[in-house]
């Protein structure tokens, strides 16, 4: 017991952890700052993307459990329940498809907005203002413009995850009786972007939350669950209130969901219509948000 | 002074100017900074430090006058110039929904490190920051100190050869900084160009080889610590107590001693090459003060000189 550090050279005994530490540590160097530049321009909304999923893997388990929850929720109150009545009462009155049929597409894109709705609102605040989180990146050789993307690949993929959790449960509901009901899973996903983009770039304007947030949910998120042809066709409520439909894009998204999932009688020129308006929305937020972004984080 | 070419010049900065609306935050300031030099903005709250800064991390727009860091001009080549710098700011702006080891390993990802580099290079600068037994924790768990030298371990990552921290140790207790004030001396040692802003005057004497002090966006004045207190303040300073009613009153009568004399609220103040003899003469005109204490001129006294005593904010 004379010399306990520094194990004689050559002694490669299964690897300790001091052997592997001298002869690993003079090998650590980083790469050079061309090489880095050169990364992050190729892949930096990558980067920022990976790190906003790595935020979200904290709460890997809230995530799924209201993925799993919400879906089953709704469709077991609103769609067997609410359902039995409104089909024994008025048997056709949806295109000769069960109320639950009717009702699921409009529900998983409304679950997209509301999952939307939060991500870009709350956390855009955190980054600029509260805990100050897109400070740090921006800093780095990213530039802002993938800090809005990258974060736009992680919300993408989150409400992928969750619409296919949800069209999962539909299909086991037996709600979706088309083929091509999978197809579902990307339209809620651009219903939620198209509402979700140009919320990012307001969001990314507001200077101090005095509760407009709040406002939005109540004022717009929750009318536009109400009155875009979720619960009963647009048609059904007076003139004077369809434009709300017609404005908003959950309407836009559960047109194209329900003729995805139970072949809902849509013609071309309003299935084009329905897709460059949300498509539309979706480019308008996102180049606004990027103008934002760019004019706050770069005073 | 040698003749240098831009190229030794590690950040090089001409007439750089910064306009907010009508406010100059920075007015036509020019200064060099070579490689492995420890450099200091000082200066009081508003004085520009952040402004220039956040320039100089190719953050922020200049409205004119020319800067470059490593030959290039941080407006045109923002990327590659963040590529070779590693930042503190003011304010930490970690992300306290990842653990601390976590914040480290996102933060290399931004400069395309591969995890092969990070996982080790994470456990040598959380080593370095002494938060080993802190990996795994939650950051809002840690301490302000601790927190700040997980920022600076954050900016370790990739390996920068230009370190900028501003107020890096600003709201610590007197631990925190000196453990923070070690770890920077330890990477000024180790060849890293530090470029840091503060308003503590000790820390200032202590890591930097030169520093400039600025205030109202222009450059005051410009030297290492010791240059800057030969200039501009004199070798010693006799203060003096005598209540604080009496105080600008006695301030008349004290005429003539020293080099120059500063009747403050609190205290009158001498500054002089020899304090104990500056004392001598005070009593022998028969005045008495209630305390009296001869020190070294410190960068504090230049400071307030240069940039006068009413309060900022």
């Amino acid at each position: 017991m004379t010399e306990p550090s520094s194990p004689p050279a050559g002694v490669d005994n299964g690897g300790t952890t001091a052997n592997q530490m001298t002869t690993a540590k003079p090998q650590l160097h980083a790469h050079p700052p061309q090489v880095s530049a050169e990364r992050a321009r190729r892949f930096g909304s990558w980067y920022y993307a990976e790190h906003s999923l790595r935020v979200m893997n904290g709460y890997r388990w809230t995530l799924i459990a209201y993925s799993v929850g919400n879906p089953v929720m709704y469709l077991f109150a609103m769609g067997v329940g609410l359902a039995t009545l409104v089909d024994q009462n008025s048997p056709g009155a949806f295109g000769g498809v069960s109320y639950l049929a009717f009702i699921a597409p409009a529900l998983l894109a409304s679950a997209t907005i509301m999952t939307a709705a939060t991500e870009f609102t709350y956390p855009v605040m955190d980054g600029f203002k509260w805990r100050r989180v897109y400070y740090g990146p921006h800093a780095s050789p990213l530039g802002v413009h993938q800090i809005v993307n990258g974060y736009i690949i992680a919300i993408t993929l989150r409400l992928t995850l969750m619409s296919a959790i949800y069209f999962g449960i539909v299909a086991a509901f037996g709600a979706s009786p088309s083929l091509w009901g999978w197809a579902a899973v990307p339209v809620a996903v651009l219903c939620g972007l198209s509402f979700g983009l140009p919320l990012m770039a307001y969001s990314a304007s507001v200077q101090e939350d005095k509760g407009q947030f709040a406002l939005v949910m109540r004022f717009l998120v929750t009318p536009m669950f109400l009155f875009s042809g979720t619960f009963f066709p647009l048609a059904t409520l007076p003139i004077y209130l369809q434009w709300i439909g017609w404005i908003s894009p959950l309407w836009h998204g559960t047109q194209l969901g329900r003729m995805l999932t139970y072949g809902f009688p849509v013609p071309l020129w309003l299935v084009v219509i329905h897709v460059l308006y949300l498509v539309g929305l979706a480019v308008l937020g996102w180049r606004l948000a990027h103008r934002t972004y760019a004019r706050r984080l770069g005073k | 002074m040698p003749t240098s070419t831009p190229r030794d010049y590690v950040i090089s900065a001409r007439n750089l100017t910064k306009h907010y609306g009508d406010f100059a935050a920075v007015d036509d300031i020019s200064f060099d900074v070579p490689a492995g030099e420890s450099f200091g903005l000082l200066g009081p709250n508003g004085a520009g430090k952040s402004t220039t800064m956040r320039m100089i991390g190719g953050v922020s727009q200049r409205t004119s006058g020319s800067l470059t860091i490593m030959g290039l001009d941080p407006e045109q080549h923002g990327p590659q110039v963040r590529a070779h710098l590693g930042v503190v700011p003011q304010q930490d702006n970690l992300d306290e929904e990842l653990r601390v080891r976590d914040n480290l390993l996102v933060y290399g990802r931004y400069f395309g490190l591969p995890m092969s580099y990070l996982k080790p290079k994470a456990d040598e600068l959380l080593e370095f920051a002494q938060l080993t037994d802190k990996a795994k924790s939650k950051v809002d768990s840690l301490s302000g100190g601790m927190k700040r030298r997980l920022t600076i371990a954050r900016s370790l990552i990739n390996e920068p050869k230009i370190l900028l921290l501003d107020e890096p140790t600003t709201g610590l207790d007197p631990q925190a900084r000196h453990v923070l004030w070690d770890r920077l001396f330890r990477l000024k040692e180790s060849g890293v160009t530090l470029i840091l802003t503060t308003h503590y005057m000790d820390e200032a004497e202590q890591l930097c080889d030169r520093l400039v002090v600025v205030d109202k966006g222009k450059i005051m004045a410009e030297g290492s610590p010791a240059r800057l207190i030969r200039e501009h303040s004199t070798r010693e300073v006799l203060e003096l107590r005598f209540g604080s009613e009496r105080n600008t009153t006695v301030a008349a009568e004290l005429q003539g001693i020293g080099d120059r004399l500063e009747p403050l609220p609190d205290r009158v103040l001498i500054y002089t090459h020899d304090g104990e003899a500056a004392l001598e003469q005070v009593t022998s005109r028969g005045l008495h003060p209630i305390t009296s204490l001869v020190r070294r001129s410190s960068l504090e006294d230049v400071f307030l000189r240069l940039t006068g005593r009413s309060l900022v904010d």
